[in-house]
């Protein structure tokens, strides 16, 4: 072997001696919390996740989807230690044990020069049927409302579909777009143009309406008054197991919290 | 001494075969797995039911992609409309008019054409052909005209170098034997060059509408992706692509299934659209 490749060698011979003494020093094993369910939590649980592990380095928190109804499922089962859920539990479902992490709003949002600023949830159900289809039926200009949607499958259409809908179909000719990024940049742009987001990402390019008089914000849906919202929970099985439990109190820490509200959640005490 | 060398290309030769045969095996994998997912729904709901089925909400069990279908064919039209003028076009220019150094230039910017991602395709469609079309039109501006005047632009390469290299390829005797008859330059291009080119023209055309019906990063952005047949050029609408491409990411379960099921329309449809034009090309050079 010629002088060059021990060059290359070394280094990486010193990493890897390095690396197999630095994991030695913590003789503890690896816990592992699997968390699985609701495709809407999932990416706030992956983000808690990801801080939660760098102050704890012996845990590894495993986050996985497949939705609210599968993630329950896997806890009756036992095969996950933690279910996601962002919706309420129901029949059988309800000897679980519930944890709330936090409220997540949804907002029916116009173009900010819509004067259409408050709507009830009926007016808002006949327009995403497709009953209202016209700006004049809502005392503005005689043109068709633009009504955008989630795709089949969200979980933030799925939210919008049991609060705001019941039962009610959203009609085939509503515009669809696959985030909540996307339908937000169409609203902006569209004056005629309404759909939901989250209340987290509602900024000045859309406004949102007041719904029955009530516009939403973290003390409109802290007093309850807000109606669309949603709660973002965790399931146990009976009991939390200790190394759960580390990870459901680091959620429901300040910090943890702050995370969330960051992400444009209502937190726990706020 | 020789042996070695020739045990050496021989290798040579097998692992060329080896790596050139593996592209063979990836189109038959994607195509085993496709089939394999996409297969057991059309078995378990009825193909008459997901084909021709008119209500696709995959949650509640329906899984009807015909509106998909029409609309996928709805902007390949559209496509076809604005994309197959202009680039006839240009290949005509390039192939009977151009200078050297046009043909320097236009080349390479066609070549660049080719390369621009789509997301960028639809993101210019998003800023600008969408608010043209709703000031100007009138709708939501995401919608089937939007969609089409972009893909029509997405679809000139192809339709510009295989046309281009039809027309090339019309022996230099037939022009020479039209210029004898006394026929002007015009008169040659529309009566003996085009007529001997046409399958290889035509062969670029379904080419084009190969690349319009598979895109689907630009129609997402651009369609609306409303789930009715689009009654007017202005309606928003959803194309096969756009349904796998959406639904995606949430999707479980049969759902899931019948995302690929509109994954194995699609390709059937692709390939039939390849074995035509495969077809016009091979008589062009059978010719």
């Amino acid at each position: 072997m010629s002088f060059r490749h021990w060059v290359i060698l070394l280094p990486l011979i010193a990493a890897l001696l390095s690396c197999s003494a630095a994991s030695n020093d913590k003789p503890g094993k690896k816990h592992t919390v699997t968390i699985a369910g609701s495709t809407s939590v999932m990416p706030f649980t992956e983000k808690l996740a990801e801080h939660f592990m760098v102050d704890h380095k012996n845990f590894i928190v495993d986050v996985q989807g497949g939705g609210s109804t599968a993630g329950i499922q896997a806890t009756i089962n036992n095969t996950v230690d933690l279910g996601m859920s962002s919706r309420p539990l129901k029949g059988e479902e309800k000897r679980l044990n519930t944890i709330t992490i936090c409220y997540d709003g949804i907002a029916v949002v116009v173009h900010p020069d819509n004067p259409v600023g408050e709507l009830d949830l009926d007016r808002i159900r006949q327009i995403f049927s497709g009953r209202i289809s016209n700006w004049r039926q809502l005392g503005w200009v005689n043109r068709k409302i633009d009504a955008v949607s989630r795709e089949e499958g969200s979980g933030t259409r799925g939210a919008f579909e049991d609060l705001v809908m019941k039962g009610r179909e959203i009609d085939d000719g509503t515009m669809v777009q696959d985030s909540n990024g996307s339908v937000k940049e169409v609203v902006a742009t569209d004056p005629y143009a309404i759909g939901y987001i989250s209340m987290g990402l509602v900024d000045r390019k859309v406004q949102p309406v007041a719904i029955n008089g009530v516009k939403p914000s973290i003390k409109t849906i802290k007093s309850g008054r807000y109606k669309i919202v949603r709660p973002f929970l965790y399931v146990t099985n009976g009991e939390l197991d200790p190394k759960s439990r580390q990870f459901v109190d680091y959620v429901l820490s300040k910090e943890g919290q702050k995370i969330l509200k960051n992400e444009g959640l209502v937190g726990f005490y706020d | 001494m020789i042996d070695r060398t020739v045990l050496k290309e021989h290798l040579v030769k097998w692992v060329l075969v080896a790596f050139a045969l593996s592209s063979l095996l990836f189109l038959f994998l994607i195509f085993i797995f496709i089939l394999a997912e996409g297969l057991p729904l059309f078995l378990k709901v009825g193909v008459n039911k997901i084909i021709f089925g008119m209500k696709w909400a995959p949650t509640k069990g329906y899984f009807g992609i015909f509106p998909m279908i029409i609309s996928s064919f709805l902007v390949t039209i559209g496509a076809l409309i604005i994309g197959a003028p202009l680039g006839l076009s240009c290949a005509i220019y390039l192939s009977e008019y151009a200078g050297k150094r046009t043909k320097m230039l236009l080349k390479p910017a066609i070549e660049l054409l080719a390369g621009i991602p789509s997301v960028v395709f639809g993101f210019l469609g998003v800023i600008y052909i969408v608010p043209l079309v709703r000031s100007y039109l009138g709708g939501s501006g995401f919608s089937l005209i939007s969609t089409s005047l972009v893909l029509g632009v997405m679809i000139l390469p192809t339709i510009i170098s295989i046309s281009f290299d039809a027309l090339v390829s019309v022996p230099r005797t037939y022009r020479e034997g039209s210029a004898a008859m006394g026929a002007t330059k015009w008169q040659t291009i529309y009566k003996v060059i085009i007529p001997s080119a046409k399958s290889g023209i035509l062969a670029s055309f379904i080419l084009g509408m190969g690349r319009a019906i598979g895109e689907t990063m630009a129609v997402i952005m651009i369609a609306g992706n409303a789930l009715k047949i689009p009654t007017s050029i202005l309606d928003p609408l959803r194309t096969l692509t756009g349904n796998i491409a959406l639904e995606l990411a949430y999707a479980t379960g049969d759902h899931r299934l019948g995302l690929f099921s509109t994954g194995v329309v699609l390709m059937v449809i692709i390939m039939i659209l390849n074995y035509v034009a495969n077809f016009g090309i091979k008589r062009k050079i059978a010719k």
